[in-house]
């Protein structure tokens, strides 16, 4: 067995009096999708936040497994080195592709940003990916020069899965990829995700308040409610056998068919 | 042109030498320094409100105010040209607040305050050129917040700059971008160099002259160190590269030179002549002519004042 490629501990992030992360603790492997399901509120994404380092925790230790350096907790990092970090080897793909995307640049332009930015400096090689990732996600080549504006919402949410897959990243954060998106939709994004994962071996963690998305795409998952853990464990045992009242509540609320 | 006298400006009284009280100075001085030491960084600067409209070169003038001594020769161009509005009421306005001698020929001066162009004739070393600059952050169009503008500078993190060039060959084949082309300043700051066009970048790669940037209404001063390594940005299969005309100067037959398009009548006569019209009046003396003849009048001109610094 490696070692974890991410280990979360102690973290903790409070807004005033209100609590939004309190005491999480977790490990991340290799090539494992871990998802994070709570209600609104329950503070899945300050939890993916804190980790990424866009917003600043009170407490804890996010120790990540570098390519070349060993291991480093990034939240001591120099912002330079996060930075670079956060756009070589990690990737966050936001719910709402207008926040991860620039709009007003093409396609092509969106999947070479990532590249653009650690230096490469060639034109046509950097078009060559873009078309390779477009192909990849399912995107028409032909759309290479379109704005992400003229595409629909799923095109828009694999554009922006595209655009940081690029750099070929370890760790992929994900904010409700499906959300506001139709179920059908929905359904081939998921199938493209799982397919990418598999594919690059990618290490997930997801945040999602759907239950479907983390059964079909998690290994293990990890229940939150106000702030805390209260389960954590393989997503099929989860579901199947909650122990907690309120991931009881959860399985029990989704319709049976 | 240059022959053609102006009657001196009347000096005006109660006023600081070049307008601006002493203290203002030293702020401006203070900022330059910072920018001279370092090459493409802008520094921000307490810009004071000028008695003309900001856009029509406030910056440049608080710069040039700062820089500007009683033995200094002065000259000013807008869009290449000597006699322009703005031009025109820049030079006045310095001849009435510091009574300085001001000339129209390039090798002459010491201080050029300048919009839109960099002059034809090579500069040498004590000339100070002075740009007027609308918007100083080339990340900007690009990057709206202010905080993370800085924070991309600090950090060099430049990769966005060529996603705006790719979108240019993406759309149009090349790089579309005419003026106000992006460069790298002594392999660190990335830097709009105003408004010129790209025929001129390559004058600002290590020139003898030091060239200052003051943006009035943003607040910013940047700077060009003589002798200083200024790149433009590209990509390795596309490489930067300059404009060139089919059309030649109508007037001194230059075809190298930054060419001015200058409708002559309301039948569709238009006429191309150096927008430098220092450099076109020292052609025709030195006896070369383009298409027009020898005799051709030099044609009225100016752009309308407005977008610059």
């Amino acid at each position: 067995m490696s070692e974890a490629l991410l280990e979360v501990e102690g973290l903790t992030k409070r807004y005033g009096h209100t609590i939004a992360c309190c005491d999480i603790a977790f490990d991340l492997w290799p090539g494992e999708v871990l998802a994070v399901v709570g209600e609104s509120g329950s503070g899945k994404t300050t939890l993916l936040n804190a980790i990424s380092g866009h917003v600043a925790p009170d407490a804890g230790r996010v120790l990540y497994r570098t390519r070349h350096e060993g291991v480093v907790d990034v939240l001591q990092l120099s912002e330079p080195a996060r930075r670079l970090l956060m756009r070589t080897d990690w990737g966050l793909v936001h719910q709402n592709p207008r926040d991860g995307l620039r709009l007003a640049v093409s396609a092509g332009a969106n999947i070479g940003e990532r590249l653009m930015a650690v230096g490469d400096r060639h034109y046509g090689r950097i078009r060559g990916t873009a078309l390779d990732w477009l192909d990849k996600v399912e995107i028409d080549a032909e759309r290479i020069d379109d704005r992400p504006q003229t595409f629909s919402g799923g095109m828009q949410q694999r554009l922006q899965i595209a655009r940081n897959l690029v750099t070929r990243p370890r760790l992929v954060f994900m904010d409700e990829p499906t959300g506001g998106l139709d179920v059908s939709v929905q359904a081939r994004l998921l199938d493209l995700l799982r397919q990418l994962v598999t594919e690059l071996s990618l290490s997930v963690v997801i945040v999602t308040h759907d239950l479907a998305v983390a059964r079909l795409l998690s290994h293990r998952m990890m229940v939150m409610q106000r702030g805390r853990v209260v389960e954590l464990g393989l997503t099929d045992q989860v579901l199947d056998d909650p122990q907690h009242p309120y991931s009881q509540l959860l399985v029990a609320s989704i319709l049976q068919t | 042109m240059s022959a053609r006298t102006e009657p001196p400006a009347a000096h005006i009284e109660g006023y600081n030498f070049a307008y601006l009280d002493e203290q203002t100075k030293r702020m401006i001085r203070r900022a330059i320094l910072k920018a001279v030491a370092i090459p493409g960084y802008q520094v921000p600067f307490a810009s004071r409100d000028m008695p003309l409209p900001y856009g029509w070169g406030t910056g440049g003038i608080q710069v040039t105010a700062a820089c500007i001594g009683p033995d200094d020769v002065l000259k000013v161009i807008d869009q290449g040209a000597d006699d322009t509005t703005n031009a025109i009421s820049i030079r006045h306005f310095f001849q009435r607040t510091t009574r300085v001698a001001v000339t129209e020929a390039t090798d002459q001066a010491t201080i050029i305050q300048t919009r839109h162009r960099t002059p034809e004739m090579p500069l040498r070393e004590g000339q100070i050129l002075v740009y007027q600059v609308p918007i100083p952050d080339p990340l900007r169009w690009l990057e709206p917040r202010e905080t993370e503008t800085r924070k991309m500078h600090a950090l060099a993190e430049y990769g966005v700059m060529h996603v705006k060039l790719y979108e240019d060959i993406a759309r149009l084949g090349q790089i579309a971008t005419s003026y106000n082309y992006p460069v790298l300043v002594n392999g660190r700051y990335v830097m709009a160099p105003s408004p010129i066009p790209k025929l001129d970048n390559p004058k600002l790669d290590r020139n003898p002259a030091l060239q200052l940037f003051g943006a009035g209404r943003e607040k910013r001063i940047y700077a060009i160190p003589p002798y200083t390594e200024v790149r433009s940005l590209d990509f390795e299969d596309h490489p930067f590269e300059i404009q060139r005309w089919d059309e030649v100067c109508g007037l001194c037959g230059a075809a190298e030179s930054y060419l001015d398009e200058v409708i002559t009548d309301d039948r569709g006569g238009k006429l191309f002549c150096c927008s430098d019209t220092d450099y076109c009046v020292r052609r025709r003396a030195a006896g070369h002519f383009g298409p027009h003849g020898r005799d051709a009048p030099a044609p009225l001109r100016g752009p309308l004042p407005g977008s610059g610094g």
